[in-house]
Formats: C-alpha cells, sequence, structure tokens
C-alpha cells in the first residue's frame, strides 16, 4: 500500500440523513480507489455523479457517512481538514479578496508559522513557478481570469502537499485559455511530481491531461483506466456513451471464428474481435462502434448495408448519418482527405458500413 | 412622454417632501442662532451666547455622557453578541434555526414602549434597581437584530469556500475565523457598531421607563420641556447631536458598502 497516495475504501457520502429528513440523497456510494504517487488523476462524470463530493471527502471538508479515506496509507477519519497534508485549487478560485496576492500565496506557510525571510523567498519561488512574478502586490480583483487561477494554484502548492485536488479549476475560463492551461497545467504537474487529484465533467480535458481516470455516475465509479483503456474498452454504455460519441446497435452473437465472432444484425453482419468474457451463440449484445472507426464503400461490398439520410460538413471531418435496414441510424466520420470525406458519398446513396473486428466493441447487455 | 408633459409635477412632489422632512431640522439650527429665550419667528439677531451656556448646563452634559457611555457599551455588547449569531446563522445548520433568527430579529417589531413596560416589570420583579445599566440592558435588545441583519447580509454577499480554503491551507478555525471572517465582515461590522450606536443615543421610551437616578440625554432633555427659559440651550444641543448622527450614519453607510464591488469581481 505504501505506493498509493490516496485510497478510498467503501467511501459512502448520504446528505439530508439529519432527524425528520424524508429524502436521503446518495451521493457517494461505496468508492474504492487507489490513487498511485505522483500520478495525474482524474474524476469525470456528468454534474451530480459525486466527483466533486468525493473530493471534498478527500480534503476533508465533509465527513463519510461510511468508509475511509487513506492519505498516504494513514486513515483521517480524525484528522480534520486543516490537518490533512493535501490542499484544494477550488472552482471559484476562492482567493482571499481582502488581501494581496503576494499575502495569500504566503497564507499557508504563514499560519504554520514559518519565518518572514523564507516565507518571502517560497512565495516569489512559487509566483515564478506559475510564471506570474510580478503581481505578488495587487489584489486578485487586478487580476484575469487565469491570473487568479495560477495564484490559487501557487498558493496551494507553496505547502508542498502530498496530494493537490483540483476541482473543475478550467471550468471558468474561455475555451482557448483552457486549452492552454491544460497543458500548462499537465507540465507543471510533471515538474513538481506532486500527485493531482483532478475533477471535470469535459471529457476532453480528462483524456488530454489523466495518468488515469475514473468515470463515475450516480455515485458510483464504473471504470478506472487509462484514457486509451477507457476509450477504446468502455467497461459499461454509459462510459462509451459519456466519452466521445458512440453508436449503439443491438446485435446476437452468431458464430465464433478463430478469434473473432461473428454479430448479426438487422441488415447484415459484422466480425469483431473475441471478448474476454465468454458469449454465448444466439445471445442477445449491444455493439459500441466509434464514429470515426467506421468506413464506408459502395454497397456491393457486402458485409451491413445502408442508406446514406445526412451529410455534414465539419471541417476536418464530413459526418454522414447512415440508416440500416432495421431504421437504426448510424454516425460515420470520414476525415477530409483528397478523394475522401466530402462528396464521395450523398444523400440516397446506398452504402456498406465497415469497422476493422478490432474497432467492433460488444458489450454484455 | 408622461415625463416630458409633466416635469413639474414631480419635482413639486419632491420639493414638497424634502421640506416636511427637513425643515423642522432646519427650523432647530436656525434657532440655536436666535438671539432670544423665545422659540417664535421674527428671528431676533444671531448669537452664540447659547453655545456659550451649554457649558455651564453641568446636569445636561451629564446625561450627555451618560448617554455617549451608554451608547458606547450597549453598542460594543450588541455587536459582539449580534456578530455572532450572524455567523451561527448564515454559515451553520443547526435544529430550530428559523426559530432562533425569528426570536432574535423579534425587537425589531416589538414597541419599544412594551419592551421597556416588560423590562420594567421583569427588572423589578428580579429585584435588580434602576440603573443605567438596566437602560444598558435594553438597548442591546433593541440593537442585536440590527447588527446581526447588517454583518449577516455581508456574510451571505462572499462564498464559504473562503473559509474551506483557508481551513485548507492549515488555519485552524479560529484563524479563519480571525484571519478571513473578521477581516472581510469588519466594514460591516463597524457598521453595524455606529448603527447600534446611534439607535442608543436616540432612544427615548425604553430609557423613560428603565432609567434610574442618572439620566440619558434623550430623557434629561424631555424633562427640561417644562422649563421654557431652557429651552434655547436644549435646542442648541440637539442641532449639535444632530449634526454629529448625521454624520455618524454617514460614515456607517459608507463603511457598509466601501470594498464590496472587490468582492463581486473575485466571486464571478
Amino acid at each position: 500500500m505504501s505506493g498509493l497516495a490516496v485510497e478510498l475504501v467503501g467511501l459512502t457520502k448520504t446528505f439530508g440523513g439529519a432527524k425528520g429528513d424524508e429524502v436521503n440523497v446518495a451521493a457517494v456510494r461505496g468508492v474504492d480507489l487507489g490513487i498511485q504517487a505522483g500520478e495525474f488523476f482524474t474524476l469525470l462524470g456528468p454534474s451530480g455523479c459525486g466527483k466533486t463530493t468525493t473530493l471534498r471527502l478527500i480534503a476533508g471538508f465533509e465527513t463519510p457517512t461510511a468508509g475511509e479515506v487513506l492519505i498516504e496509507g494513514r486513515p483521517m477519519s480524525q484528522v480534520p481538514a486543516h490537518r490533512r497534508p493535501v490542499n484544494m485549487v477550488f472552482q471559484n478560485y476562492a482567493l482571499f479578496p481582502h488581501l494581496t496576492v503576494a499575502e495569500n500565496v504566503a497564507f499557508g506557510p504563514r499560519v504554520r508559522g514559518m519565518a518572514r525571510a523564507e516565507r518571502d523567498r517560497r512565495v516569489q519561488e512559487a509566483l515564478e513557478l506559475v510564471r506570474l512574478p510580478d503581481v505578488g502586490r495587487r489584489k486578485p480583483a487586478q487580476l484575469s481570469g487565469g491570473q487568479q487561477q495560477r495564484v490559487a494554484l501557487a498558493r496551494a502548492l507553496i505547502n508542498e502537499p502530498a496530494v493537490l485536488l483540483l476541482d473543475e479549476p478550467l471550468g471558468a475560463l474561455d475555451l482557448k485559455l483552457r486549452k492552454r492551461m491544460q497543458v500548462e497545467l499537465k507540465h507543471l504537474q510533471q515538474e513538481v511530481g506532486i500527485t493531482f487529484v483532478y475533477v471535470t465533467h469535459d471529457q476532453e480535458e480528462a483524456l488530454a491531461m489523466s495518468d488515469r481516470i475514473a468515470v463515475m455516475n450516480d455515485g458510483m465509479v464504473l471504470q478506472v483506466g487509462t484514457p486509451v483503456e477507457v476509450y477504446e474498452r468502455p467497461a459499461t454504455r454509459f462510459v462509451a456513451d459519456f466519452i466521445g460519441e458512440t453508436n449503439f446497435l443491438p446485435a446476437q452473437v452468431a458464430l465464433r471464428e478463430g478469434d473473432g465472432l461473428w454479430l448479426t444484425l438487422e441488415g447484415g453482419r459484422l466480425l469483431a474481435r473475441q471478448p474476454a468474457e465468454a458469449l454465448q451463440q444466439g445471445q442477445a449484445v449491444t455493439l459500441a462502434l466509434r464514429p470515426e472507426k467506421i468506413d464506408l464503400a459502395p454497397s456491393n461490398a457486402g458485409g451491413l448495408g445502408g442508406v446514406v439520410q445526412e451529410v455534414v460538413y465539419i471541417g476536418t471531418d464530413t459526418r454522414f448519418v447512415v440508416r440500416l435496414a432495421s431504421g437504426a441510424q448510424v454516425v460515420a466520420r470520414l476525415q477530409n482527405i483528397g478523394e475522401r470525406g466530402l462528396g464521395e458519398f450523398g444523400v440516397g446513396d446506398a452504402v456498406t458500413l465497415l469497422c476493422a473486428p478490432a474497432d467492433v466493441h460488444v458489450l454484455n447487455n | 412622454m408622461q415625463r416630458q408633459r409633466w416635469p413639474s409635477l414631480g419635482a413639486l412632489y419632491y420639493a414638497l417632501l424634502a421640506l416636511f422632512m427637513y425643515l423642522p431640522i432646519v427650523v432647530l439650527v436656525v434657532f440655536a442662532f436666535n438671539d432670544s429665550p423665545l422659540m417664535v419667528f421674527p428671528l431676533k439677531g444671531f448669537t452664540l451666547q447659547w453655545f456659550r451656556a451649554l457649558g455651564q448646563a453641568t446636569e445636561m452634559l451629564k446625561a450627555l455622557r451618560n448617554s455617549l457611555l451608554l451608547g458606547i457599551t450597549s453598542s460594543l455588547v450588541a455587536t459582539l453578541l449580534g456578530t455572532m449569531a450572524a455567523i451561527a446563522t448564515m454559515r451553520y445548520r443547526f435544529a430550530l434555526k428559523g426559530l432562533f433568527l425569528a426570536v432574535a430579529s423579534m425587537p425589531l417589531v416589538i414597541p419599544y414602549v412594551v419592551l421597556g413596560v416588560a423590562l420594567l416589570i421583569l427588572f423589578s420583579t428580579v429585584g435588580v434597581p434602576l440603573s443605567l445599566f438596566t437602560v444598558g440592558v435594553g438597548h442591546v435588545i433593541i440593537s442585536v437584530p440590527y447588527v446581526m441583519l447588517i454583518v449577516a447580509a455581508r456574510l451571505a454577499g462572499f462564498p464559504a469556500s473562503l473559509e474551506e480554503a483557508a481551513q485548507d491551507l492549515g488555519a485552524s478555525y479560529w484563524l479563519t475565523l480571525w484571519r478571513v471572517v473578521l477581516p472581510i465582515a469588519a466594514p460591516a461590522i463597524m457598521s453595524a457598531f455606529l448603527t447600534s450606536f446611534t439607535t442608543s443615543f436616540d432612544e427615548f421610551a425604553v430609557s423613560f421607563f428603565l432609567t434610574g437616578t442618572d439620566t440619558t440625554l434623550p430623557v434629561y432633555v424631555y424633562s427640561q420641556l417644562r422649563f421654557p427659559n431652557r429651552l434655547p440651550i436644549v435646542v442648541t444641543l440637539s442641532a449639535i447631536v444632530m449634526v454629529c448622527s448625521v454624520a455618524l450614519l454617514l460614515l456607517a453607510e459608507w463603511l457598509r458598502t466601501r470594498g464590496e464591488p472587490a468582492t463581486r469581481r473575485v466571486k464571478q
């Protein structure tokens, strides 16, 4: 257990449990997680999925209804927020409006009783780390959103926490700045080597920054894995749907062929790579197909056939909506390269959907 | 269109309103400088004799001193209690919070006469002799709800995450209160103190019922109305007090609104 920065064991939080309250809302239900030291770990999920509550339980702002938070192997149930070796970057930054930027950053060292000279030196270092060396004398209100964000980071990092908790820190920034801060945050994390636990509802952000992602919904962790794992091999339909765009098609297991598996659909059949779990012949399953992994060919190619219903040009790609014989619609994306993409197929054309066996993902119903 | 057609009506209304509200005060100030013991027009001439006479009116100056002392002491106590109540109601969930708030705000709607009589009965039943202390208790009761509402409004204006941030950075509850909550709420607390001071300073009904041998300025002034020749001195002091009160209230209002735009910007 020594390599774990944070460990959550059966962590549960129920709100509204006070006497007389009829409604108990379970925000977090039995979450088990191990976060490695030095890892950039993301809690990803839609709003209300319990990710922020999980973060606040780690910080000590909420008390678990059941279960335990361990930080560096130490149980935290008796440790109040101000004694935990973690620091948080808040969604609204929570900079102290009555203090200057330098005083904000110095807050942690000051309450811990660090000597003045040492403190001043560290504050300057922290501000240089976030590339804001010259704003120390200003008030937070005089800074832009992005600058406030960096000050909040400096104020947390100066304490050299075992774990840095970040609650949707880029949520308030505009798209361009957000993209830039994503890269910067990732570099910063690699530079300081501190474990980051990052909460976001933005799947692109999670994929771009994380070493590992825990996808949450309804208070539970559905899947933990690297960005490649959760995108390429989603464990549940929810994960496949939440991260990226996915076509879901009902199908039946037809027959095994080597390490492949034939699946029949209304309107044709597809070959998938044999999934890990055993599937019975005739079993009903759901196929998850990423639009960018589907290729289109003229209708005489065999396989899964359909008719083009809609063509939308979106710059890098062209989006085709293909209607299958069953009436189901499948979205396919072709990159606009040379002869491919735009203009290759028109509305009303009969086409065949092609998908490499490794890209046909079979979900157990 | 309507506004264009009747510009004078609004202006007339406003002028009458202003006259109605401020004429008595203007008259008061004018008579403080009038060279006659009679409060009648036409004015006799300019004099400063009433201001000089004020220096010899020891009884009245004693009442003034009592009122100042009482105002400062009762406001300090009320500010302390009201601020604590505001923090409790704005930052904590507890049983019967609604009832607590209602009870704490009650003095706002209870007529001061009723409050004065009630306290008088209470003190005489328990056997507490009437004095400036009993008046002070009454004034604290009157002022607490004002303080609570003013400070609570300020606390509602900044997010609780600031306090969480302080604790996250290693500050205990008390240190958070000292370094974050109180500095941010300070202008409101000062404003609440000044508001309760002016409330205590010109309060009459409760003071009238609860006062002992040492009396407060409003009660003393009332008792002097029987002696017409002392009226000009009373008027003169009233004029001075009036000017000071307005200055204090303006200061309180300035403190209350100061710094608010800055916090608002940080919030969003």
